[in-house]
């Protein structure tokens, strides 16, 4: 297993590595000539106004709640999915593909529930 | 690869009682840096150049085509030309956050190679989560984008970073939903077990295996595209709204690994379709020798991943770029309840027949080839009216 899982830690350290070299040989290279103006942040060549920040749009948001209740969902669906296979086999079917569509059924709830209330819309409409 | 260590060890080619974990990190660190140095990478570098001509032929241009035979080498200039430029930080950034971003969205390409099923027998490491870390690793580039974009502290590149997170995010959904439907019939995780519980011919391949699972390749496809910033799909570096989007204030070398991931990616999305969905190296057994087999089945597997990356190349050059709110609810209400569906439907199909209906796939393969033939009367049509002379000499 070892094996298998020092090939992700030889390749992190082989990108990391080839990274570290080239910006070594940019450092070597390359011109480095900052001065004030240049090293202002890019506004289509207007003086910028004040910094980038800031509170920014709620949306954003709404949608990285509604992801971590899915992606938590696709979690534990993993497990479920590979030993599926082997249920069916052993003549469970009923009551495997009952349980898997208990469990997707309820998080569809949690996605009709997030469209019904309009979470899903990019331009929300506030009830007067 | 271990099991080639383990064969090496037992023929005594390192002496009669060798030291065996120096030897498997030995052969870790050189096959690691093949496929980095040999494929990742070039592979990388060849895709922009190949992006480049494509597009200039499909809006009549000739695009590059000075540095080496027919602008073969234009991607090692451009690498040259970035490492010759000037590394600009800007003066109110976060320094280490800013310097810190290009080396996650470049651990986010380099790691999904340690399970590249290149054939039965090149493979890194066939790990039993394969395509669970393949999906874990790629989600890093988001935290990469995101950093990028906060770091920088400039307008367009906080818009197109947090855009990225929003769009990222959001396609994580469907394409991790859709990878199940591969999943449940092959019963694992690993790489090289899904593609074995497949067959070379086309009927045999989970894609057309049933109708969830062919609408859930679509699905994948076209989830994966975002997920890679792709156009239709583009919109976090949106170069005719946001200047350059997350990337605005990089500049040099951390510019260039920015987009080399981005080219890169292409074949990791290409990779997994084609393990899941289209039999990966599987190919008739015609020899027993079994370099033939393995370099017969390492062919297959690239024609399959690079005709994927010709399509996503293709799309970019055809599309226009989606508004965000219509990227948002396609993915919401279009895209996951179509998963959805897709996922029970295929929980479904199996617990009706567990080995498979033998008259869906070929229902599906040809339902697949008038929607194959119909596009290419399409293209016949404009084939007829173009000028001939572009199409004979593609190499301008």
């Amino acid at each position: 297993m070892y094996f298998q899982f020092g090939v992700a830690l030889a390749l992190a350290i082989i990108g990391i590595g080839f990274m570290a070299v080239n910006f070594g040989l940019q450092k070597l290279l390359a011109p480095n000539n900052p001065y004030e103006r240049k090293l202002t942040p890019y506004e289509c060549g207007e003086p910028p106004t004040g910094k980038a920040w800031i509170n920014f749009n709620v949306r954003f948001y709404l949608i990285a709640l509604i992801f971590v209740v899915f992606e938590v969902e696709v979690a534990f669906l993993t497990p479920v999915a590979v030993v599926y296979m082997d249920w069916i086999r052993r003549g469970h079917r009923l009551y495997t593909l009952a349980e898997i569509l208990i469990f997707l059924g309820i998080l569809m709830v949690g996605l009709i529930y997030v469209w019904v209330k309009h979470d899903l819309e990019w331009l929300k409409k506030v009830a007067d | 690869m271990q099991q080639l260590a383990d064969s090496l060890i037992a023929q005594g080619m390192f002496g009669a009682n060798p030291p065996r974990d120096l030897i498997y990190a030995l052969f870790i660190f050189v096959f690691s840096l093949i496929v980095f140095l040999g494929i990742a990478f070039p592979f990388a570098g060849i895709v922009s150049w190949v992006e480049r001509r494509v597009w200039a032929r499909m809006q009549s241009r000739c695009g590059p085509n000075r540095v080496g035979p027919n602008g073969f080498l234009q991607w090692l200039a451009d690498g040259l030309k970035h490492i010759c430029k000037e590394d600009l930080i800007p003066a109110d950034s976060d320094p280490a956050l800013f310097k810190f971003a290009p080396y996650l969205v470049i651990l986010a390409f380099t790691l999904p190679w340690a399970v590249m099923p290149f054939s039965s027998q090149l493979i890194l490491a066939d790990l039993n989560v394969g395509i669970l870390y393949m999906t874990s690793v790629t989600a890093l580039t988001v935290v990469g984008v995101l950093m990028a974009g906060w770091a920088s502290n400039d307008k367009w590149s906080l818009i197109g970073g947090i855009r990225s997170a929003a769009q990222i995010v959001s396609y994580e959904i469907p394409a991790g939903l859709s990878i199940f439907p591969a999943v449940l019939m092959a019963g694992t995780l690993s790489m090289q077990g899904i593609i074995k519980a497949q067959g070379w011919a086309p009927w045999t391949w989970f894609a057309f295996s049933n109708p969830f699972t062919f609408i859930a390749a679509n699905v994948l496809y076209i989830s994966a595209l975002a997920e890679g910033n792709r156009t239709p799909f583009d919109l976090p570096e949106a170069e005719s709204e946001l200047v350059a989007g997350f990337a605005t204030e990089y500049s040099g070398m951390r510019y260039l690994f920015f987009f080399a991931a981005e080219w890169g990616n292409l074949f990791i999305i290409g990779a997994i379709i084609t393990t899941l969905f289209l039999g990966g190296w599987q190919f008739p057994l015609i020899s027993n020798n079994a370099v033939v087999m393995n370099v017969l089945q390492l062919i297959t597997f690239n024609i399959k991943v690079l005709f994927l990356v010709f399509i996503s190349v293709w799309v970019r050059g055809t599309l226009p770029r989606v508004r965000i709110d219509q990227l948002m609810s396609l993915c919401w209400k279009y895209l996951v309840p179509i998963s959805f569906v897709d996922l029970v439907g295929t929980a479904a199909w199996i617990a009706i027949w567990p080995s498979g209906n033998s008259v869906a796939p070929w229902i599906m393969l040809a339902l697949f080839l008038a929607i194959v033939v119909t596009f290419l009367r399409r293209v016949l049509h404009y084939f007829r009216r173009s000028k001939m002379e572009l199409y004979l000499s593609p190499t301008i």
